[in-house]
């Protein structure tokens, strides 16, 4: 009808979930679109909204979406995980990674002594390429090396949940 | 004032009761665990995921809580998210240098074969020639 305004359906996907009016200089706004609502969500579940805000206020514009997305992440670990969260993924890797470490330096001893002597070729030493090693010292330091310990059963089992195909955007 | 109350009832500035959901993993001698959750996922929401969990991973759950907020408060951008981006890329690049160090080896078998198979036809061929020419010599 003349002189009506259109009602503004511009709301963000935060301030639909809260119901309440999206203002022009909403926090959220720019990093919850409410073409999806399921990131914001998810974040809310884990953090609470007046928990990310705070933490948005306290960083830099430039660097907020990235921080949206970390707190994303990090959401939707704890929610598939509710034990252990993003630690479990870090443990993960972290296990990961002292075994490839392993490999590796197995790996370089054998390249060493075949190219050393290369009469040794053909011995019986070609299976240490490939088989594990047994225990190995950390090589990542900090505490999340008890973790990597107490839940080293659990994750065996969990491993699946995580996707680690794709890096984060960081 | 209850001395017996557990660091997040301290905090919250009440009472402490028998079935706190906190305070088996939030004692009142380490009082910043509970700040720091707190100030990154509030007490209701710590609450609520404790609540949902068998009692004996609650430990375990609030530890990764308190882990990951103190992450959070130190890089307050990636959290504890910076260190899985680090590592992803850490063993993509370890698994590079393992493939290709595997590939130099392979390399290196495969060349030491052939030599090997080289030189020993050369020893047939040199045999078969020594045998034929004493033979030529033994009947003229």
């Amino acid at each position: 009808m003349r002189g009506q305004e259109p009602r503004s359906t511009s709301s963000c996907a935060a301030c639909k979930l809260l119901k309440r009016r999206c203002t022009p200089n909403c926090i959220f706004a720019p990093y919850f679109r409410s073409d999806e609502p399921k990131k914001f969500a998810k974040v809310h579940k884990v953090f609470g909204a007046s928990n990310v805000s705070k933490i948005l206020i306290e960083v830099p514009e430039e660097q907020r979406q990235d921080t949206v997305n970390s707190l994303a992440y990090e959401a939707e670990a704890r929610l598939r995980d509710p034990v252990y969260g993003c630690i479990g993924a870090i443990a993960l890797l972290q296990r990961k990674m002292i075994q490839l470490q392993h490999d590796l330096a197995l790996a370089r001893a054998c390249l060493a002594r075949y190219a050393a002597t290369p009469s040794s070729i053909g011995s019986t030493d070609d299976r240490v390429i490939t088989e594990p090693f047994g225990d190995f010292p950390a090589a990542c330091g900090g505490s999340i090396d008890t973790f990597s310990q107490n839940i080293s059963y659990e994750l065996n089992q969990e491993a699946h949940m995580y996707d680690f195909s794709q890096i984060p955007y960081v | 004032m209850n001395p017996g109350r557990c660091a997040a009832c301290r905090y919250l500035r009440r009472k402490c009761p028998p079935d706190c959901i906190f305070s088996p993993h939030f004692p009142p001698n380490v009082p910043q665990r509970f700040v720091s959750v707190h100030r990154i996922y509030g007490a209701s929401n710590v609450a609520k995921l404790l609540q949902q969990l068998p009692s004996h991973l609650r430990a375990e759950a609030a530890e990764s809580l308190c882990l990951e907020a103190q992450y959070r408060i130190e890089d307050p951008v990636y959290g504890c998210v910076g260190l899985v981006s680090s590592l992803q890329q850490q063993i993509q690049d370890t698994e590079k240098q393992l493939a290709k160090t595997r590939a130099e080896i392979a390399f290196l078998k495969s060349q030491a074969r052939l030599s090997h198979a080289a030189l020993e036809g050369n020893l047939l061929d040199n045999a078969v020639n020594i045998n034929f020419s004493d033979h030529q010599s033994f009947h003229g």
